[in-house]
C-alpha cells in the first residue's frame, strides 16, 4: 500500500513539473512577435484587455496586458523589466522616469507612431534628442464644479473669474452650509489615496507661475524660489477652511471626496478630467475652472494640462517584437474601433486619425485655449525624487492642517522649497 | 552469504532509501538553492554595484558602504527599530506567557479564548495598519490630534497593534510548553510546601526556557523585519523637517528605510538599499544567534 502511495505522489511530482515545462512552448510565436504592455492606468485595464483580445483575433499577434496596481507602477517596472521576457511596451511618464529608464527605451523618432501624432507636446525626450516616449492621451486637472449648486446658493459662474470672485463664493456657501444643506468644498484628504490631488496637482500652481517667470524649464531646477507659496496658501486654505471636513480630520482620510460631489454635498471638487466619466452621470452640468489663486492676470488662467502617460517601447525586446509592439501602438490610436474605445476611456488622444474628445472637462480646457487663455503645463512632472518630495510635503501639511500657525505653514514652506532641493541633490548625487 | 557478493550498484537498487531519496529531497533542495542561497548571493554582490536592472550591474566597490553609513535617516531608523524591537520583545512575551498560564489553569471556556486570542494572527499586517489607523485616529480626532502628527503615538500605536496581533501566536507556544512541564514536578514542589510564586518561577518557568527561547527569537527577528504594518499605520510619518529641508521620519523602521531607499530616483540607490539590506541582514542573524545561545544556556534538561 505505502509503494502506491509513494509512487502516485511521485507521479504526481513528474507530472506537475512536466506540465510547468510545457505552458512555454505554447506561447513560443517566434517569427511574428508579440506585445506585452506594461499599463500604468488601472482604469484603462479593462479596456485594454478587450482590445488586446481583438487585436489578437483579428491579426493573431500574441499581446499580453498586465497592469500595475496603483501606485506600484515603478516597483512593477522594474521587477518585470528584470525578466527575459521583459514587457515590449510601457510608460516613461515624467522626467525622473526618463532619467531612469532612457537605456531602456527606443528611439521613437522616425517611426510609424510618431508619424501618427498631431502633436509633439506630451513627447518626453532625453538629452541627446531621443524621444524616448511619446503621449498617448493627456488630461487636465483643475477644480470641478458643479453649476446648479452654485445657483442653488444664488450665485452666478460669471462670478468666479478669479480668487476673490471664488473666495466669495466659497466662504458664502461655507458659511451658509446648514441652510444650504450642501457645502462648498468635499474634503481634502491627506492619505495616500487623495493626498496628490495637492501635493501633485495644486502645487503645480506654484511651479507653473515660477517656471512662467523663469522663461519655462527644459530640465528640473535646482532649487526653486518659493515666490508663489502665498498664492498656493490662499488656495489650500480656502480648499480646507471651507469643506464638509474639518482640517483636523483630514491625516488618515477615510471621506469620499468624489461621492460628496456626485451626491451634491459640495459644490467643489479638486480633480482631473479623468473624473468626468464617473461624476457626469449624476452632474451632468459638472465643469472645470482654473487654479485661482490671486496672482496679478489670472482672469487670462487656463486649466492645467499634460500628461504623465507616455509609451515607450523596449530598447532590448526583438526586432520583430518592437515591430508588432509598434504595429500594436498604430491600431490602438488609429483603427475606428479600437481608438473610439481608448477615447472613451482617455478622454482625448493626440493621433491624427482618433475621434475627437469626449470628455467635458476636456472641452473645458480646450474652450479656455480657444478664448486666448494660458495653459498652465505640469511642471509637476519635474518634481525630485518624487515619492521622498511628496511624503514630506503630506507630513507638513498635515502638521499644518491640525494646527494653522504661521510656524506650521513654515514647515510646509521648507518642505515646498528647500525639499525640492534637497531631494534634486539627492536625485543627481 | 549472498548479499556479500552483490556490487554496490545492486545494493543501490536494493535499499529503496537510497534509490529514491534524491527524488524526494531534490525538489526541496532546488527550491531552496533557487529561493534562498542563489538570491542571498546575488543580493551581496548587487551591494557592491550601481544597477537599476539586476543584469546590468556595474561593479563599484564599496562605495555603496560608505553611503550608508553617512545616511542619517538609517541610523535614525537602526535606533528607533531597537527600541521598537526591545519594548515589544518584553511586552509581547510577558503578556503572551501570562495569557497561556492563566488559559492552563483549567478555567472553563479555555479553548474559545485560545482560539479567540490566536485569531488576529491570520489577519495580514498591510490590512491590520489600515485598520488601526482607523480606530486610533477614531480616538484621537476626538482631541484635535492624529497617528501621525506625534511620533510617541505612532510608535505606541505600533506597539500596540503587534500585541494584539502576536500574542496569541506566543500565547500557543509558550501553552504548548506549560503543557509539558512534568505533574510530579509540580507536585513534589507542592508538596515541599513551596507557594504558588516559588513554583512559576523555580519549577515552570525553568521548564518552559525552551518555548521562551523560541519566542524571544521570533519576537526580536519580527521586531526588527517588521515592514507590512509600518508601512500601513504611519509610513514614517510624522517627519521633523529640518531648516535645511531635509527630513526625518521619525516613525520609519529599517526594513522599510531600505524599501524607500530602493525606490529613491538617484541612479545609486538601488545599490545603496542593497548594502543597507546586507548590514541588516548580518545585524538581524547576529542578534538572533545571541539571544538564541543566551537563552539556550538557561534552559534545562529534564
Amino acid at each position: 500500500m505505502k509503494k502506491i502511495v509513494a509512487l502516485l505522489l511521485a507521479l504526481v511530482m513528474v507530472f506537475s513539473l512536466a506540465a510547468c515545462g510545457e505552458k512555454k512552448e505554447e506561447n513560443k510565436e517566434p517569427e511574428k512577435g508579440s506585445v506585452y504592455w506594461l499599463n500604468f492606468k488601472p482604469e484603462l485595464d479593462e479596456t485594454a484587455q478587450a482590445l488586446a483580445k481583438t487585436y489578437t483575433e483579428k491579426t493573431g499577434v500574441a499581446v499580453k496586458v498586465v497592469t500595475a496596481a496603483s501606485g506600484t507602477y515603478s516597483q512593477t517596472l522594474t521587477a518585470e523589466m528584470d525578466k527575459s521576457a521583459a514587457p515590449t511596451l510601457f510608460v516613461i511618464g515624467n522626467q525622473a522616469g526618463v532619467k531612469d529608464w532612457k537605456d531602456y527605451a527606443l528611439d521613437l523618432r522616425g517611426t510609424a507612431i510618431e508619424a501618427e501624432l498631431n502633436t509633439d507636446g506630451f513627447n518626453l525626450y532625453d538629452e541627446t534628442g531621443k524621444l524616448v516616449s511619446i503621449g498617448y492621451c493627456y488630461e487636465c486637472y483643475g477644480i470641478i464644479v458643479n453649476p446648479d449648486l452654485i445657483e442653488k446658493a444664488g450665485h452666478s459662474m460669471d462670478e468666479i473669474k478669479n480668487f476673490d470672485g471664488l473666495k466669495a463664493v466659497a466662504e458664502d456657501i461655507h458659511a451658509r452650509a446648514a441652510e444650504l444643506g450642501f457645502d462648498a468644498f468635499s474634503s481634502s484628504d491627506m492619505d495616500g489615496s487623495s493626498s496628490w490631488r495637492f501635493t501633485g496637482h495644486m502645487a503645480n500652481l506654484e511651479y507653473f507661475y515660477e517656471e512662467r517667470d523663469a522663461g519655462g524649464w527644459t530640465e528640473c531646477p535646482a532649487s526653486l524660489t518659493g515666490a508663489y507659496m502665498q498664492n498656493f496658501k490662499n488656495l489650500y486654505d480656502l480648499c480646507i477652511n471651507n469643506s464638509l471636513t474639518a482640517p483636523t480630520d483630514l491625516a488618515t482620510g477615510g471621506h469620499d471626496a468624489e461621492n460628496e460631489f456626485k451626491t451634491g454635498k459640495a459644490a467643489f471638487f479638486v480633480n482631473g478630467s479623468w473624473e468626468y466619466a464617473a461624476v457626469s452621470g449624476d452632474v451632468p452640468r459638472a465643469t472645470m475652472i482654473p487654479y485661482y489663486c490671486g496672482v496679478a492676470g489670472e482672469e487670462k488662467a487656463g486649466l492645467n494640462c499634460g500628461t504623465e502617460n507616455c509609451w515607450a517601447v523596449n530598447a532590448n525586446a526583438s526586432e520583430a517584437d518592437q515591430q508588432a509592439t509598434i504595429d500594436f501602438m498604430v491600431w490602438l490610436v488609429s483603427d475606428p474601433e479600437a481608438a473610439g474605445k481608448m477615447v472613451e476611456q482617455l478622454g482625448v488622444l493626440p493621433y491624427k486619425n482618433a475621434p475627437a474628445s469626449t470628455n467635458g472637462f476636456l472641452d473645458a480646457a480646450n474652450q479656455y485655449a480657444a478664448d486666448g487663455c494660458y495653459i498652465m503645463d505640469w511642471a509637476t512632472n519635474y518634481q525630485p525624487n518624487v515619492d521622498d518630495y511628496r511624503a514630506a510635503l503630506v507630513s507638513a501639511l498635515n502638521q499644518y492642517n491640525a494646527d494653522q500657525s504661521d510656524a506650521n505653514w513654515e514647515l510646509v514652506r521648507t518642505a515646498f522649497v528647500d525639499g525640492w532641493a534637497v531631494q534634486y541633490q539627492k536625485a543627481n548625487q | 552469504m549472498e548479499s556479500k557478493k552483490r556490487s554496490p550498484i545492486a545494493r543501490f537498487f536494493k535499499n529503496p532509501l537510497r534509490r529514491w531519496c534524491w527524488l524526494f529531497m531534490g525538489p526541496v533542495l532546488a527550491a531552496f538553492a533557487i529561493g534562498f542561497v542563489w538570491p542571498f548571493f546575488q543580493g551581496i554582490y548587487l551591494s557592491f554595484c550601481k544597477f537599476r536592472l539586476i543584469r546590468d550591474a556595474k561593479f563599484t566597490g564599496l562605495s555603496n558602504y560608505t553611503a550608508v553609513f553617512a545616511d542619517e535617516s538609517f541610523r535614525h531608523s537602526f535606533w528607533y527599530t531597537a527600541l521598537f524591537a526591545v519594548v515589544s520583545l518584553v511586552l509581547i512575551n510577558v503578556l503572551a506567557f501570562t495569557v497561556a498560564y492563566l488559559l492552563t489553569q483549567g478555567l472553563k471556556g479555555s479553548n474559545v479564548f485560545r482560539t479567540v486570542f490566536f485569531m488576529p494572527n491570520l489577519i495580514g499586517g498591510i490590512v491590520l495598519g489600515y485598520i488601526w489607523s482607523m480606530i486610533f485616529d477614531g480616538i484621537l480626532s476626538k482631541y484635535n490630534t492624529s497617528i501621525l502628527l506625534e511620533t510617541k503615538y505612532g510608535f505606541w500605536g505600533l506597539i500596540i497593534l503587534m500585541c494584539w496581533q502576536q500574542i496569541g501566536y506566543m500565547m500557543i507556544i509558550y501553552i504548548a510548553g506549560l503543557q509539558a512541564v512534568p505533574e510530579d514536578m509540580l507536585e513534589a514542589a507542592k508538596i515541599d510546601g513551596a507557594t504558588k510564586w516559588q513554583t512559576l518561577f523555580k519549577v515552570t518557568i525553568p521548564n518552559v526556557m525552551p518555548s521562551i527561547t523560541i519566542c524571544t527569537f521570533l519576537g526580536l527577528t519580527n521586531g526588527f523585519k517588521l515592514f507590512d504594518q509600518n508601512l500601513a499605520l504611519t509610513a514614517g510619518q510624522p517627519f521633523i523637517i529640518q531648516a535645511d529641508g531635509t527630513v526625518i521620519k521619525t516613525t520609519e523602521m529599517l526594513a522599510l528605510n531600505i524599501y524607500n531607499t530602493f525606490y529613491g530616483s538617484s541612479s545609486t540607490s538601488p545599490g545603496v538599499a542593497q548594502a543597507k539590506a546586507v548590514i541588516f541582514f548580518i545585524l538581524v542573524a547576529g542578534l538572533g544567534l545571541a539571544q538564541l545561545a543566551f537563552t539556550r544556556k538557561r534552559e534545562v534538561q529534564n
